[in-house]
């Protein structure tokens, strides 16, 4: 019987799917948004992969936030660990990956072999996370993708002071009160985020390449400004959502 | 002092001594690992355990009768209590009494109250829960002595000074204030100077208090009990140089509070002595404090009072043993330098020489030292919201430690009494990705 083996990485907004073989060949991805229920959410998906795969046998390895949530995982493995095998498998060599989740965010220095050698994460606040653009997002009534358009299509900004992500949404409502301009406020938003997650790089001994993983890595106005402020190139994975579920289905293997 | 508090003090702590001693000695010959302890990762709790109930449960009970019976103080962990143990002083210390409400989990409650009459949330934990002690008249121990005299060093951090400064005003009593000056290299003669003759100082002010003299050859006897204690405390914790260690970092926790609070006291040191045998022989017969004990690590600053059991547990099922830290190491490393025939001058050095008194590059050196010395696989940094002085310099240790040593270092973020500072899942993530790197 032919093995599969399933990666899922419940996140906090998104779950995210990927099926390989044992070539490493990858059969299947998914993003959904994460509903409430992630048991269930998580339970019907798997049902619905092997339907679709029927007749091969299934390994799963569950990561995330809600790993313990996955009731059919066979294998429950750090979101730490997994980003970093599954952004050493997409670029093949070491690096250090940033990863901007919904809920925390991480710098991972992934050694020679693909090996975790440190990582730090954000610390209890939201404010170096998805969740601080999806916030303000939802405040401006605007999408992800008018957010960046909007970020990469200015040339002056404004500076965000606050550190919380709760204040920075009250800052940037007095900020458009007071009439500035908002692709101004939001390159700023942008670039808050950014030196969030700069910070918490310069707090490690990294090396590059630096590797972008999770959702908020497809933002072309952050990758630009993580590049213009470590001086560092970045690697985009074709599809860097999916890293952690990639890892995970990895280290199944 | 009043006479008939004093016979009534005498007579129901004696009472009471006898009492606690023959129900522990009671439960030790029916000594059972208790239900719910998880065997399968942990080896059965130490049967001193039961001794250290004993003399803190009495500690607190002297306390409730003291006042008005004999001087009380309140002081500092790091003083120079011998001068008031050889006066006769019962003593009692805020920061443990807040750790113990801490493992309690009265902590926060406690925080909350001060922090309702303006108290901000950014002053350590510990003052924080002695403030709401104090206004609130809540604590587990029952009721706490009022101090007659107060007594402060600075020697672990500024807070100390602020907060006995409110303690003066609350209860009008004395406050004597031993400055140490922060060491950033070595103490030198005139450092040492100044603190003695801050010591002789205090000696007038606790006579005038006690209403004593103070016999120099009951001092002496005092320091070398606590310098007796002290150095058997620090032979406890190197039992944790064995591989499989008998000891973890918890059990140090838990049993140090004899070291803190009753340094000083003939009692501390057979409790210490009996602590060592008992870790002796599990070394003998091959008992590990974590059944698996596949990685040892190091722990650095306060423990997280409130989450001792979670994180021994969850420590323990993935074969890691914190054997030992800088913190529980800081009660006994200065024995050395304790001399109970210069009694005043070697106090005014020790006293001078607790690590937080000393720069962060010390700090490091330690940590250094004890990697090596214990055979550790790396370490835990608790940067501890609450203690400034402790966690200030942990970014650059933990890089020094992983690019000098080699060794993984995690930074994991907390505060040691308010949970409020803690998030279970985030610690969660963090510790088993360490465990998963220190695997691989
Ligand atoms: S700040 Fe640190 S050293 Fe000072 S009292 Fe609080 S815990 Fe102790």
């Amino acid at each position: 019987m032919k093995r599969l083996f399933v990666g899922i990485d419940a996140g906090s907004t998104a779950v995210k799917v990927v099926v390989i073989d044992s070539e490493k060949r990858v059969l299947y991805t998914l993003i959904e948004d994460t509903k409430p229920f992630i048991e269930e959410q998580t339970g019907s998906i798997l049902k619905a992969i092997r339907e679709k795969f029927s007749g091969c046998e299934f390994f799963v390895t569950a990561t995330g936030y809600g790993a313990q949530l996955v009731k059919e995982a066979d294998k429950r493995v750090t979101e730490i660990s997994c980003h970093a095998r599954g952004a050493f498998f997409a670029t093949g060599k070491k690096g250090t990956v940033i990863d901007i989740g919904g809920q925390d965010s991480k710098v991972i220095v992934v050694g020679n072999d693909g090996q975790v050698l440190d990582f730090v994460m954000n610390d209890k606040c939201a404010a170096g996370t998805g969740r601080f653009l999806e916030n303000i997002a939802w405040r401006l009534k605007l999408s992800f993708k008018e957010m960046e358009e909007l970020a990469l299509s200015s040339r002056e900004e404004v500076s965000i002071s606050s550190t919380c992500a709760v204040f920075a949404e009250s800052e940037v409502i007095s900020m458009l009160a007071k009439g500035i301009e908002l692709k101004k406020i939001v390159k700023g938003i942008h670039r808050a985020l950014v030196k969030r997650i700069t910070a918490m790089l310069y707090s490690v001994s990294f090396f590059p390449p630096l590797i972008l993983s999770g959702g908020v890595a497809r933002n072309r106005a952050v990758q630009k400004m993580i590049e213009e402020e470590t001086g560092e190139k970045i690697i985009v994975p074709e599809n860097p959502q999916i890293t952690g579920a990639l890892g995970a289905a990895l280290s199944g293997l | 002092m009043d006479t008939l508090k004093r016979i009534k003090y005498e007579v129901i702590t004696k009472a009471a001594k006898l009492a606690l001693k023959g129900n522990r000695i009671l439960s030790e010959r029916k000594f059972k690992t208790p239900k719910r302890w998880r065997t399968d990762i942990l080896a059965p709790p130490l049967k001193i355990g039961l001794r250290t109930k004993e003399l803190v449960t009495r500690h607190y009970l002297e306390g409730r009768y003291a006042e008005g019976a004999k001087p009380v103080a309140w002081v500092t962990s790091g003083a120079p209590v011998e001068i008031l143990k050889a006066l006769g002083f019962y003593v009692l210390y805020p920061e443990n009494h807040a750790a113990l409400c801490g493992a309690r989990r009265t902590a926060l409650e406690l925080c909350l109250e001060a922090e309702k009459s303006g108290y901000s949330m950014d002053i350590c934990s510990y003052a924080r829960c002695d403030f709401g002690a104090l206004i609130s008249g809540k604590t587990p121990v029952g009721k706490l002595p009022k101090p007659d005299l107060l007594l402060c060093c600075t020697n672990i951090c500024q807070t100390v000074l602020y907060w006995y400064r409110v303690l003066e005003k609350h209860f009008n009593v004395p406050l004597v204030v031993i400055d140490t000056p922060f060491l950033y290299r070595e103490a030198e003669e005139h450092h040492i100077e100044y603190v003695k003759n801050q010591l002789d100082k205090l000696v007038e002010v606790a006579e005038r208090v006690s209403g004593k003299k103070l016999k120099f050859e009951r001092l002496k006897e005092t320091l070398r009990l606590s310098k007796m204690a002290a150095e058997l405390w620090h032979e406890v914790i190197q039992t944790g140089k064995n591989v499989p260690s008998p000891i973890s970092v918890f059990d140090q926790f838990i049993h140090m509070a004899p070291i803190v609070e009753m340094r000083g006291d003939a009692e501390t040191v057979d409790f210490y002595a009996e602590m060592l045998k008992e870790l002796q022989e599990r070394i003998e017969k091959g008992v590990s404090a974590v059944v698996k004990e596949r990685r040892r690590l190091l722990w650095d600053n306060l423990p997280i009072w409130y989450k001792l059991k979670f994180l021994s547990e969850f420590l323990a099922e993935r074969g890691i043993a914190i054997v030992t830290s800088t913190y529980t190491n800081a009660w006994g490393e200065l024995a050395p330098m304790m001399d109970p025939q210069r009694p005043i001058e070697s106090m005014a050095k020790t006293y001078l020489y607790p690590i937080l008194n000393r720069g962060v590059g010390h700090k490091l050196k330690t940590m250094k030292e004890m990697i090596k010395d214990y055979s550790l696989n790396g370490a835990i940094l608790h940067s501890d919201r609450s203690c400034k002085p402790y966690s200030v310099g942990q970014i650059d240790e933990r890089n020094r430690l992983i690019s000098e040593l080699g060794v993984p270092a995690l930074l994991l973020e907390a505060d040691h009494n308010d949970p409020r500072a803690y998030a279970e899942e985030q610690v969660r993530t963090r510790l088993s990705a360490f465990a998963e790197m220190l695997e691989s």
